[in-house]
């Protein structure tokens, strides 16, 4: 009875104490994913039910109040420019030469046929402003040990009332996350892979954006390459560069 | 006989005026109805046809199953090559692509900033192909406001009130923001080249009308559309006939278990179309049977009254040696006379009142604000050659069988007590 106890106690003791608090890891996904600012050059590649097409974009971004994005290719997107300025949005059309503010509901609408909303792009709040967490047990995901982590908004003005995540027990970063409305219904998935190591912080460079009530494969999404802490001019975020 | 007839009707007012009359307002009701039903429930039906269902509709099955949503990622692909198809196949139908879509339109100030916005119904169709028809189906130059129809590419038609509520003019340039059929938003321009009035709640609180090919390049949609129509070149719809078609066509794809195979609908089979079809097809006989009916009824009761009133008459012509048989047929021949007379009037009363609303109308646009469904908003009648001779049912014939049926009084009358009647 004695050796079942300590036996028992220690594997309590180790557990315990092993596992961080869900604070503490929320901050260290905050450390990974947020940052002062960054360059990146990404891909979409977006998996219809048709067809699949990919779109690159360069962006800048700083903090999470203003990002710049233009579309590179296809030759149809090409030249197209999204604005955002706290929580507003702009994008700029090239063939019609007009800039038009997405606002109210149209923020909800996929951007550039993906499983991504403008809402989704626009919401670059850290977690740790935006949810409180719990820490709910641990799982394997891809091999990896990972916490599972329950969030619960505590700012309304979140575009998802909950969200469930599996976070890499070594580098704090989300290897999977469901996307909750809040009546309960997943919304989203999505899955990070391909995690690596960018001026000492870990990031994913290619995540799998699934929107569950739209029929499709996902959207793929790659970082071709992302830098941190750039020297980003200030004009870049002004609506005038959106037709330069 | 006849001549003896008539003119014993005309000298004695009592035995035609009422019934006449009676008669003549009820084939008036009559005909009225039926050009009333038949103009309404007829122009319904081809306005829904012309601005939306057609007589048929080729779609993939994906988009007939979410039509209402019009989701133009399950839009028809390869349409040219369907088109010749159809057009081979079924030459007894004018076929055209079309594309419906929604979208805001947004009108910019002088320095390029939003002026006013607003969601709007967008129609593609093939306005600028050689030998297209759509802007006569659609009878695009008579509801033109202002401005012209679209003669060049960049052009769109804006319904009137919407014009109005954005501000803008013929002349001046919109923005179409949409999704393409990927999804992705997308952005086009327009100068308005007029404005139109269809008198159709649902079509003028905010529409859009473009040519197909530029809704193909603003909403990425290369030899695509969300719908290929057919119209009967008749130019009037036939249930049986379409039923025909859209089962012929879709035989021919039964196997397929491809979810963007084309598959065929008619009028009737689209939304509640079909319970209204069929409700415009037994409606008229419905009203005659009812009229019918109730004219039996009344003038059989007027025929009562008739028999009463004239039952010292007939005793007399009893007694004086006048055949039963005789005074019952004169009777008949009497309602006939009656009949055809109360007829022709009541027909040419209720052709004027149809013709009268048929020219001017009725404005029920007060009673239409918030509808969903494809109404005109002026009812007008439409006089048909059915018109001309459907009065002769209640108005004759149950003149007629009132008559007979009052008249068979006449054989229960005894001879044996005629004369003591007529003492009395």
């Amino acid at each position: 009875m004695k050796y079942i106890l300590t036996a028992f106690l220690t594997v309590w003791l180790v557990t315990g104490y092993s596992q961080p608090k869900a604070e503490e890891i929320l901050e260290r996904i905050d450390q990974n994913m947020s940052s002062e600012n960054r360059v990146f050059e990404s891909s979409m590649t977006i998996h219809g039910k048709r067809s699949s097409r990919t779109i690159t974009s360069k962006s800048w971004s700083v903090g999470d109040e203003k990002s710049f994005t233009e579309y590179l290719s296809p030759a149809r997107e090409q030249g197209t420019k999204m604005l955002k300025l706290e929580d507003q949005l702009w994008i700029y059309s090239p063939s019609t030469d007009r800039t038009i503010q997405i606002s109210g509901h149209m923020l909800r609408q996929s951007v550039m046929g993906s499983d991504l909303s403008y809402e989704d792009m626009m919401d670059d709040r850290k977690l740790t402003d935006t949810y409180d967490a719990e820490v709910t047990g641990s799982e394997e995901v891809d091999g990896r040990k990972a916490w599972v982590l329950e969030l619960t908004a505590k700012v309304d003005d979140v575009a998802y009332a909950a969200r469930k995540l599996w976070v890499d027990a070594e580098r704090y970063i989300p290897l999977r996350e469901d996307l909750f409305a809040k009546s309960g219904q997943l919304l989203k998935r999505s899955v990070m892979s391909d995690v690596v190591e960018v001026d000492g912080r870990w990031f994913p460079k290619t995540i799998l954006y699934k929107d569950m009530l739209k029929q499709g494969d996902g959207t793929e999404f790659k970082m071709l390459d992302i830098k941190f802490n750039q020297d980003i001019p200030e004009h870049i975020f002004s609506k005038a560069s959106l037709k330069m | 006989m006849i001549k003896f007839l008539i003119k014993g009707l005309i000298r004695d007012k009592s035995r035609s005026r009422l019934p006449v009359i009676v008669v003549a307002i009820g084939v008036m009701l009559t005909v009225f109805l039926h050009a009333y039903i038949t103009g309404f429930m007829g122009d319904t039906i081809e306005m829904n046809a012309r601005f939306s269902h057609g007589h048929v509709k080729v779609m993939t099955r994906a988009y007939a199953e979410n039509m209402n949503q019009l989701p133009l990622d399950l839009a028809l692909m390869d349409v040219e090559e369907l088109l010749n198809n159809l057009q081979q196949q079924y030459p007894e139908y004018a076929w055209t692509p079309r594309i419906q879509f929604g979208g805001l339109v947004d009108a910019p100030d002088e320095n390029g900033e939003t002026k006013a916005q607003g969601p709007a119904a967008g129609f593609a169709m093939d306005f600028l192909s050689e030998g297209s028809r759509e802007a006569d189906r659609l009878n695009i130059s008579k509801s033109i406001v202002r401005g012209r129809m679209v003669q060049e590419q960049g052009e769109a038609l804006l319904s009137d009130d919407f014009a109005s509520k954005l501000r803008v003019e013929p002349g001046d340039e919109v923005t179409l923001i949409g999704s393409t059929m990927n999804g992705s938003m997308t952005m086009y321009n327009f100068r308005v080249a007029g404005t139109v009035s269809f008198g159709t709640e649902v079509l003028d609180r905010g529409s859009i009308l473009v040519d197909i090919e530029d809704a193909r390049l603003a909403l990425d949609m290369y030899d695509a559309a969300a719908e290929v129509v057919g119209f009967l070149q008749t130019g009037f719809y036939d249930n049986e006939m379409a039923l025909n078609t859209a089962s012929s066509f879709n035989n021919k794809y039964t196997a397929a278990e491809d979810e963007f195979a084309p598959v065929m609908k008619t009028l009737s089979q689209q939304g509640s179309m079909g319970q209204y079809v069929e409700l415009s097809n037994v409606w008229a006989v419905y009203i005659t049977m009812v009229f019918v009916l109730a004219m039996a009824l009344v003038l059989w009761n007027a025929g009562l009254l008739g028999g009463l009133r004239r039952y010292g008459e007939f005793g007399v012509r009893l007694a004086m040696g006048e055949e039963k048989g005789h005074v019952y047929r004169t009777l008949i021949y009497e309602s006939v006379l009656i009949g055809i007379a109360g007829t022709i009037f009541g027909t040419a009363t209720g052709l004027f009142l149809a013709a009268l609303v048929q020219e001017y109308g009725i404005d029920i646009s007060g009673m239409m604000e918030g509808s969903s469904m494809m109404m005109p908003s002026i009812i007008r009648t439409r006089i048909t050659p059915v018109d001309y001779y459907i009065g002769f049912i209640p108005g004759l014939f149950s003149t007629v069988i009132g008559t007979m049926l009052a008249g068979i009084g006449i054989y229960k009358r005894k001879t044996s007590q005629l004369f003591k009647e007529l003492e009395a």
